[in-house]
C-alpha cells in the first residue's frame, strides 16, 4: 500500500504520519508538497495535524485554496482514502469534504491528553479492524476541536452510520460525542485524535493502529 | 540620520555610564554618533554582555568529553553517539513576561528554539521553569493570575503551532515573585553531527543575507529593558515587547534546515536579542572578519525607520546568514519555496569593522571585536548574600500528619501542574517516551535508539537561605531525576535568575550560586555548556530570591519507561538511601515549613555529593537491570509526598518506618539522597544498594487504593487514594479561577 502523505506551510505531525505509514507499518509513504498539483500513484492520502498557514484565520480556511487540495478532492471523489487528523480533519470540512465545522473547545484552552473511543462504525475503510465493543486509547491535542453541524446534519451523520469514532469522556463538548466521521461515500474520514501517535507501547499506547490495520485489510480485500 | 546631539543625559537613558562611556571614544577614536550609542548600549547591555557576571561564569566547568560545543555559541553541542548531537540550552524571558506575559512567553519560547535550529539541530523538546506571585492571599492575586494566564496560553501558543512538544518543567509560587515572575525557557535539538552549523562569518566578498520577517519598531531595546529594575514606568516599556509568530517560524525552521543542506551556507545566527546588531557585529566577531550592511535593503514594515531603529528592532523569527558567493541563488530558492523573504543586505569585509550604511552613506561603523567581546567587564564588590530570615523558628504546633498531607499535596508549589500541562502539546513529533509528570522527560531519537533525559530544577528559597548550597542541590537533583528514569547525566545549562547585582549582598548570592553549581557540576561531571543570566529582576526596589535553574540532559537506552506509580499490591516497598536525617534548622526550608507552618528559617537540607553520587549510581543501575516496577525520587514535600505521588496510578502502599525521628520530621523533611521504589527483586535491589554503600531498608508493600504510614507499629496517617488525588489535581484549577 501507498499512502501520501500532504505537508502544508505549518503542517508539523506530517512526519508522525509518515512514520507510522513508513516505518511501524513498513508501507511505502511520501511526503507530497503542498503546492503539487497532482498525486501521483497512491492508495491513501492523509492530510496530517498542525497549524496550516498557521491558521490564523478559521483552521484549514487559508489551506482549502492550497493547490493540492484541487487533487485531493478529485482523488475523493474517484474513490480514493482519504485521511484527515486533527488539522487535516479541519481542512476537510473548510474544503468541503465532510459536512459540519471545528470550533474552540468548550473550555477555550488548547488540550494535549490521552482519551478513550469508541468506534461508531466498522463499515468502513478507516474502521473495519475495530471492534465495537471496546474502547481505544488515543491522544488528542487541539485547540479547536469541538465538533459542531446543525441537528438535521447530526441525524444525517447517526441514520448513515458515518460516526467513526465517539469519545467516552468528552473532553472538548463535541456534539454527540463525535471524534471523527465518515464522508456519505465512506472513503474519507476526519478525526481530531491522533492515532498516528499511539502506535507503539513506547508511547503509551498502540491502540491508534487500528485505523492504520483497518486501511491495509480494506487495501488487501479491495 | 539621526542628528540627535550626544549629552551626558542621553547617555545616561541608554545605561552607559560616564566610564563605558570613555571606553567607547577610545574605542572608535571619536565620539560615537546615535546610532552607534544606541548599538554599544545594547551590546553592552548587562544582557547581552554579561558584564556582572562573566568573571564568575568562567568559574563554571564547560569542558567534558562529550563536549562538541561550550558556552560562546548560540547553544550548546553534546555528541550522543551513533553520529548524532544534541544542541540545547535555556534562556530567561523574564522582564517581557511580565509587561505582557502571553507575548513576552511566547517570544521567549521562539528566541530559544531559533537559538537551537541556527546550529543546525531541528527542536524536538521544550521545558519551562516557571516562577509566579502567590495566586491567593495576597492584594496581587489576581494580577498573579493573569499573568499565569497568559504565560502558560503564550507558551501553548508558539510552541504547539510550531511543533514542538513542550515536556516538562517546574512552577513555583512566591510572594517574592509578585512583581518579578521568572519564565526560563529550555530547548533541545538534535541533528547529525556532521550537519552542525556556527554562528561565524567567513569569505571576505560573501555575502550576508537577511531571511525571514520584516523589521519594524518592536522590542527597541529590549535587551536594555531586561537589563534594569522594575518602576511604576515599567508598564510604559510594553511597546518594547515583541510579538511572536510562531508560523513564521515554523517555516524559517525548515527553510533554514534545507538551505543548510545545500551546502551554500557558510555561517548563520538568529536576531534574538539586540537583533541585527547582535548578529552583525558577532558573526563577525567570531569569524574576524568585517561586515558591511547598507539598510536600504533591509526588509522593513514601517516607513521612515532610522538607522536607530533598524539596528536595535528585536522583530522576531529573523535570520541573519553568509552564503557562499555564487552560490547565493541556491539559498535564495529554498527560501522562495517556503514563502519567506531572503535579501543580500552585506557583504563581508576584510576589515574587522561593522559599517553600516543607509542610502549609501555610512551610518556606524564601529570594530566588530571591540563592540562583540571588548565589553566592560565588572568585578563587583559583595558582600555576605542578603538574607532576612532567623536560623530557629518562631515556636510551632504540627497539626495531625493525615491534614498536613492533604493541605501540602494541595498546595500551589506540589499540586499537580496538569491545568498546565495539558494545555501544551506534549506528543507532537510522536517520540515522547516520558512527558510531564515523570520525574524527567525522555525523548527518543529514533535515528540512533537512543533516548535523551532532561529535567530543570531550582529552588529559590533553599538559595535564599544558602546560595551555594542551594545551587548544590539544584545540581543534584536534576541528576538524581534523570538517574531515576535509568540516565546518566552528560551535561548542563543554567539559567542565573537574580536581582541587583549592584547591591553587594545580591552579588553575592549570584558569586556563591555560581560557586556551588560550579563543584556540583564537576563533581556530577556535568559541564555547563551554555546558559543565560538575567539580573535586576526586582520591583520597586524589592528582588527575587535568588533562583538560579539548572537544566540537565542524560542519555539512556530507548526502553519502555519505568515510571513513578506502584503498579500491582503485593510488590515490596524500598526506601533506597534510608529515612535520611534531619535537624530543625534543616526543616525550616521545607514545603512543610513553608505551607504548614507558614514560616521560613534555618538553612536548605544538608547534601553529602558523594552519597548522592552513590546513591544515583545504584538507582540507574536498579532501573536499567529492570528490577524497579516503579521508582521516583524524594524532594520536595518529602517522604509522604513523594508516597502519595507514587500511589495516583490506583496501588497504594502500607509503610512502616524506624526512626525516631518527631513524625513531621520523618514524612516532611527533603533531605536529598533518596528514591521510593517498588520492586518483586528485593534481594537483587539490597545487593545492589549495599554495592554502592547505600542502605536500602523495605519500609513496607504496596496495598489497593490506601495508604497507610505508621512509625515503629504506631500509626501516623491512613489516607484514601482517591481524597489525596481530588486534593491534588483539583488544586491549581480552584486557585488559577
Amino acid at each position: 500500500m501507498k499512502f501520501g502523505v500532504i505537508v502544508f506551510p505549518g503542517s508539523n505531525r506530517d512526519h508522525d504520519a509518515f512514520y507510522a505509514a513508513a516505518n511501524i507499518l513498513g508501507q511505502k509513504a511520501e511526503l507530497i508538497w503542498h503546492d503539487a498539483t497532482s498525486l501521483g500513484d497512491l492508495d491513501a492520502v492523509i492530510l496530517p495535524g498542525g497549524f496550516a498557514y498557521g491558521d490564523y484565520l478559521r483552521c484549514g480556511a487559508i489551506a482549502k485554496f492550497s493547490p493540492i487540495m484541487k487533487a485531493v478532492k478529485k482523488f475523493a471523489a474517484d474513490g480514493g482514502q482519504v485521511l484527515g487528523i486533527c488539522n487535516g480533519f479541519q481542512i476537510l470540512v473548510e474544503a468541503g469534504l465532510l459536512p459540519g465545522a471545528l470550533i474552540r473547545n468548550r473550555g477555550l484552552k488548547f488540550i494535549c491528553r490521552e482519551v478513550q473511543l469508541r468506534p461508531g462504525t466498522t463499515d468502513s475503510p478507516f474502521t473495519c479492524a475495530a471492534r465495537k465493543d471496546r474502547t481505544y486509547r488515543v491522544p488528542i491535542a487541539h485547540g479547536e476541536g469541538c465538533y459542531f453541524a446543525d441537528e438535521r446534519t447530526l441525524d444525517e451523520l447517526d441514520t448513515e452510520d458515518r460516526v467513526a469514532f465517539r469519545y467516552v469522556g468528552n473532553p472538548n463538548g463535541s456534539l454527540r460525542d463525535i471524534a471523527g466521521i465518515l464522508s456519505r461515500e465512506r472513503n474519507v474520514m476526519g478525526m481530531m485524535p491522533h492515532p498516528e501517535d499511539a502506535i507503539e507501547p513506547l508511547m503509551g499506547s498502540s491502540d491508534g493502529l487500528v485505523v492504520f490495520q483497518s486501511l491495509l485489510s480494506a487495501a488487501v480485500r479491495a | 540620520m539621526s542628528a540627535a546631539a550626544i549629552t551626558p543625559d542621553l547617555i545616561a537613558q541608554h545605561q552607559i555610564t560616564p566610564g563605558e562611556y570613555q571606553k567607547i571614544v577610545s574605542i572608535l577614536g571619536r565620539e560615537p554618533n546615535y546610532t552607534e550609542l544606541g548599538i554599544f548600549s545594547v551590546m553592552w547591555s548587562e544582557h547581552c554582555s554579561y558584564k556582572s557576571s562573566r568573571l564568575h561564569l568562567k568559574k563554571l566547568p564547560t569542558r567534558g568529553k562529550l563536549v562538541v560545543q561550550g558556552p560562546g555559541e548560540n547553544a550548546g553541542i553534546i555528541d550522543i553517539g551513533g553520529g548524532y548531537v544534541i544542541a540545547f540550552k535555556i534562556e530567561s524571558h523574564n522582564h517581557p513576561s511580565f509587561i505582557e506575559p502571553f507575548q513576552g512567553a511566547a517570544t521567549g519560547v521562539g528566541g530559544i528554539l531559533r537559538d537551537i535550529f541556527t546550529m543546525g539541530a531541528r527542536p524536538i523538546a521544550v521545558m519551562d521553569s516557571l516562577r509566579f506571585g502567590r495566586l491567593e492571599g495576597t492584594p496581587n492575586a489576581a494580577r498573579n493570575r493573569r499573568i499565569l494566564g497568559g504565560v502558560v496560553s503564550g507558551i501553548a501558543h508558539y510552541g504547539n503551532c510550531f511543533g514542538v512538544p513542550t515536556v516538562g518543567g517546574e512552577c513555583v509560587f512566591e510572594s517574592c515573585y509578585d512583581g518579578n515572575p521568572l519564565v526560563n525557557v529550555f530547548a533541545l535539538g538534535v541533528c547529525r553531527k556532521e550537519d552542525v552549523f556556527y554562528a561565524k562569518a567567513a569569505g571576505v566578498g560573501n555575502p550576508v543575507i537577511y531571511v525571514g520577517a520584516r523589521t519594524g519598531r518592536d522590542g527597541i531595546h529590549g535587551a536594555s529593558m531586561a537589563s534594569a529594575e522594575f518602576t511604576e514606568e515599567s508598564k510604559q516599556k510594553r511597546p518594547n515587547v515583541q510579538v511572536g509568530d510562531p508560523f513564521m517560524e515554523k517555516l524559517l525552521l525548515e527553510a533554514c534546515i534545507e538551505a543548510m543542506h545545500t551546502g551554500a551556507v557558510v555561517g548563520i545566527q538568529d536576531m534574538g536579542a539586540a537583533g541585527l546588531t547582535c548578529s552583525t557585529c558577532e558573526m563577525g566577531s567570531r569569524g574576524e572578519v568585517g561586515i558591511e550592511i547598507e539598510l536600504d535593503r533591509v526588509p522593513q514594515r514601517e516607513t521612515g525607520m532610522t538607522p536607530y531603529e533598524i539596528m536595535l528592532s528585536e522583530s522576531q523569527e529573523r535570520m541573519l546568514l553568509v552564503a557562499d558567493k555564487g552560490r547565493e541563488e541556491e539559498v535564495f530558492a529554498v527560501f522562495r519555496k517556503w514563502g519567506l523573504e531572503a535579501v543580500e543586505i552585506g557583504t563581508v569585509t576584510n576589515d574587522g569593522k561593522l559599517r553600516v550604511k543607509q542610502h549609501g552613506l555610512v551610518v556606524a561603523e564601529i570594530p566588530n571585536r571591540e563592540l562583540a567581546d571588548e565589553a566592560p567587564l565588572y568585578d563587583r564588590p559583595h558582600s555576605e548574600p542578603l538574607r532576612r530570615v532567623p536560623m530557629n523558628p518562631r515556636p510551632y504546633t504540627c497539626p495531625d500528619v493525615s491534614s498536613a498531607l492533604l493541605q501540602l499535596l494541595a498546595s500551589g508549589d506540589l499540586c499537580s501542574k496538569r491545568y498546565i500541562w495539558e494545555q501544551y502539546d506534549y506528543l507532537v513529533r510522536s517520540s515522547t517516551v516520558a512527558g510531564p509528570g515523570a520525574d524527567a522527560a525522555i525523548i527518543r531519537i529514533k535515528e540512533t535508539g537512543t533516548s535523551v533525559a532532561m529535567s530543570l530544577d531550582g529552588n529559590g528559597r533553599y538559595c535564599y537561605l544558602s546560595p551555594r548550597e542551594g545551587a548544590m542541590l539544584a545540581v543534584a537533583e536534576s541528576c538524581r531525576n534523570l538517574s531515576t528514569v535509568g540516565a546518566q547525566p552528560v551535561a548542563a545549562t543554567n539559567c542565573l535568575n537574580f536581582g541587583n547585582p549592584e547591591r553587594p549582598e545580591i552579588m553575592a548570592q549570584l558569586v556563591e550560586a555560581i560557586e556551588g553549581m560550579a563543584d556540583a557540576c564537576r563533581f556530577f561531571d556535568t559541564p555547563i555548556t551554555g546558559g543565560n543570566v538575567s539580573l535586576y529582576n526586582e520591583t520597586l526596589g524589592e528582588g527575587i530570591y535568588p533562583t538560579p535553574v539548572i537544566g540537565i540532559v542524560g542519555l539512556m537506552k530507548t526502553v519502555q519507561p519505568t515510571g513513578i506509580a506502584f503498579r500491582a499490591p503485593g510488590r515490596s516497598v524500598v526506601l533506597l538511601g534510608g529515612v535520611g536525617d534531619n535537624d530543625e534548622t534543616r526543616f525550616g526550608s521545607t514545603q512543610y515549613a513553608k505551607v504548614v507552618l507558614n514560616q521560613l528559617w534555618g538553612l536548605p537540607p544538608r547534601l553529602d555529593l558523594d552519597r548522592e553520587k552513590r546513591l544515583q549510581s545504584a538507582i540507574r543501575e536498579i532501573v536499567n537491570a529492570g528490577l524497579a516496577e516503579s521508582a521516583h525520587d524524594l524532594s520536595d514535600g518529602g517522604l509522604a509526598v513523594a508516597l502519595a505521588e507514587c500511589s495516583f496510578g490506583g496501588v497504594g502502599a502500607r509503610i512502616d518506618l524506624d526512626s525516631d525521628m518527631p513524625p513531621e520530621r520523618l514524612l516532611f523533611h527533603e533531605g536529598p539522597s533518596r528514591v521510593l521504589l517498588s520492586t518483586e527483586h528485593v534481594e537483587r535491589v539490597t545487593a545492589i544498594a549495599t554495592k554502592h554503600g547505600i542502605e536500602a531498608p523495605v519500609v513496607g508493600v504496596t496495598i489497593e487504593i490506601e495508604i497507610e504510614v505508621s512509625q515503629r507499629s504506631k500509626r501516623l496517617g491512613l489516607w484514601g487514594i482517591a481524597e489525596l488525588k481530588t486534593a491534588y489535581e483539583q488544586a491549581l484549577e480552584a486557585h488559577v479561577r
